[in-house]
């Protein structure tokens, strides 16, 4: 059982001493401390929350790990959808556990992105104003049950490729919250997959809303890797410093190659008409990304995006209340120990 | 009835109302007031289908009609549930939710600390087992009802609110009617009215404790566990459950 005390303010351990340290750096020691920083970051160390760190590198991190959170939230919705018309009660009682899986991550990561002095309220605030992204596959619908099986299998799968070679990031908190992470995510993939395998052994409906479901999911799950190489802006910085380990065409690559194969097996068909085998190079060859698609829906306008935002914007709106009231509750417990604690001294 | 159509009923009730209330609770996930408590709600839901699975489960197996599980929760109409009418009413806010939690919580409680004593070695089993769920349950519902209770003006305004509109349902919770007294008398389930004034005393200390007030009511609402009138919300309920079964019946899901 996980623990439901209110938690919710955490205090973020701040790297107070080096903080000020470094707020008092002079210009010419920078350098210095980069370099310094750098060979640590070479030699494959592991970087904490205390620790000196170049401010572009702290910022990078809690964008990303941020964003991390914020997709594993989001990703809530469009599989939320389907946790009241699950088809039986094992399924039901799978796809609730999921989708808790996910909030978990959200947790460790919001904690994670809280070890480098960010706020959960502030990074909250900018995906509710729409300032900070979030992974744009969630922008799609859930329009039937074999949805949750394609999404098991494909952007669990997709976040799995992404994620486990973040397990070696060179920012230790990250790391450690993606090791945990990673082992819940392959579980998922796999009952996504065992979803989508008893579709294509079912009936003729159930078949056809399995392959229904790919040809809606396949290529917003090759979205996942981002844009590619030479349109990446962040990849050769987040490379140097060990929070990327692979660029994002080469995980697409490794993503197709694994997940063609599977489709196969089920006997379905990915929808790409240049999808083939290389035996040359090992590798899938695979069609054009429309890349116009993932600009649009990054860029706020895709399927569901307006939705999503709305019902995250909801909650935490119609929440408001209950925070509150767990605060003022905590304080007035606060005050009444106080007040018989001196009642005991006086006495 | 015979001692068997008698606990069929019996098991029915008890697997409808975690059933029921499972999926209401469900609703809340992804949508809860803060992470923290969409995870615990989440928690709560999936103990409760859960033992819905294993009551279900042995109501088929008592019936002895090959009927499964899913056959029950998937494919019975609003007359044949057994639920309560309280686990059936809508979350509405986390004021109802937490409001409605507690009144069965409490009940649920009592109800399985004697199941663990009941001569139905199977059921006491599934009792056991629940029980550690449930208790964790209660305590959850109840530090809420005193949290929201005596948090802000807003919050306790809430709770009344929800607690004046729910009460009426909690009558049926602990009034024995015949299949209860024939569980009794066969001893598989407890004399409820010798649950009763721990129930009271229960939602009597809460309430003190919340600063709530118990609200006066003339009428107790009842007809959910005896099917005899339900409200029109479980026909939604099931509407959603049972989309996918009986859009394709018959299939391996
Ligand atoms: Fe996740
Ligand atoms: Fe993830
Ligand atoms: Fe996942």
């Amino acid at each position: 059982m996980k623990s439901c005390i209110f938690a919710y303010k955490h205090k973020a351990i701040l790297p107070s001493a080096s903080q000020s340290f470094y707020d008092n750096m002079k210009e010419p020691n920078q350098h210095t401390f980069e370099d310094q920083f750098q060979a640590r970051i070479d030699a494959e160390e592991r970087i904490e929350p205390k620790d000196w760190m170049p401010e572009k590198y702290r910022k990078t991190l809690i964008r990303q790990i941020s964003q991390h959170a914020h997709s594993e939230i989001v990703g809530m919705l469009p599989e939320g959808n389907w946790v009241t018309r699950a088809p039986s009660l094992r399924r039901k009682v799978a796809l609730l556990a999921k989708v808790q899986d996910e909030a978990g991550h959200g947790l460790y990561l919001y904690g994670a992105a809280e070890t480098l002095g960010a706020e959960r309220d502030d990074l909250l605030d900018e995906l509710h104003t729409g300032k900070a992204k979030y992974s744009s596959i969630f922008n799609y619908p859930t329009l039937s049950w074999a949805d949750i099986g394609a999404i098991g299998w494909l952007v669990d799968g997709a976040a799995i490729m992404n994620q486990v070679p973040l397990c070696r990031c060179s920012y230790g908190p990250y790391a450690r919250a993606m090791v945990r992470v990673c082992k819940e995510e392959s579980f998922h993939q796999r009952q996504g997959y065992e979803i989508m395998l008893t579709l294509a052994r079912g009936s003729e409906a159930q078949k056809q809303m399995a392959q229904d479901a790919l040809n809606r999911w396949w290529w917003p799950s090759l979205m996942m890797f981002g844009p590619s190489d030479k349109d990446s802006k962040h990849t050769a910085q987040s490379m140097a410093w060990k929070i990327k380990r692979f660029t994002n065409d080469e995980l697409r690559q490794r993503f197709v190659d694994i997940t063609a194969p599977q489709a196969e097996f089920l006997g379905l068909t990915i929808p790409d008409e240049d999808l083939r085998y290389n035996a040359e190079t090992g590798h899938y060859e695979f069609g054009a990304i429309n890349w116009d698609e993932f600009w649009q829906v990054v860029s706020g306008d895709g399927p569901c995006n307006r939705q999503r935002l709305k019902a995250r914007r909801k909650a935490h709106e119609e929440g408001a209340w209950v925070r509150d009231a767990a605060v003022a509750y905590a304080e007035k417990r606060r005050q009444r120990k106080a007040a018989a604690a001196q009642q005991q001294q006086v006495a | 009835m015979t001692l068997t159509e008698a606990k069929f009923e019996y098991l029915l009730r008890l697997g409808d109302n975690a059933l029921i209330l499972g999926h209401r609770l469900s609703e809340w996930c992804g949508h809860g007031p803060i992470l923290e408590q969409d995870i615990a709600i989440t928690n709560i839901a999936l103990d409760q289908v859960g033992q819905a699975r294993s009551l279900l489960q042995y109501a088929a197996e008592v019936e002895g009609k090959g009927r499964s599980e899913d056959d029950l929760a998937y494919t019975r109409d609003v007359m044949q549930f057994r639920n309560l009418l309280l686990v059936e009413q809508p979350n509405e806010d986390f004021a109802y939710t937490i409001v409605r939690q507690f009144l069965f919580d409490n009940f649920n409680f009592l109800l399985h600390q004697a199941l663990t004593q009941s001569k139905d070695e199977h059921l006491r089993a599934i009792a056991e087992k629940s029980l550690k769920e449930i208790t964790y349950h209660l305590r959850y519902s109840s530090e809420w009802m005193i949290r929201l209770g005596d948090g802000t003006e807003e919050s306790h305004q809430k709770m009344q609110t929800a607690l004046d509109d729910l009460f009426i349902y909690s009558g049926e919770l602990t009034s024995p009617d015949e299949v209860d007294q024939q569980m009794h008398e066969a001893g598989i389930g407890p004399d409820l009215d010798r649950l009763k004034p721990a129930y009271d005393q229960k939602v009597k200390d809460i309430l003190a404790e919340a600063t709530l007030q118990l609200p006066e009511v003339k009428y107790m609402q009842s007809g959910g566990k005896d099917g005899r009138m339900h409200t029109e919300h479980l026909g939604f309920i099931l509407a959603e459950l049972q989309f996918v079964q009986r859009a394709y019946p018959g299939m391996e899901w």
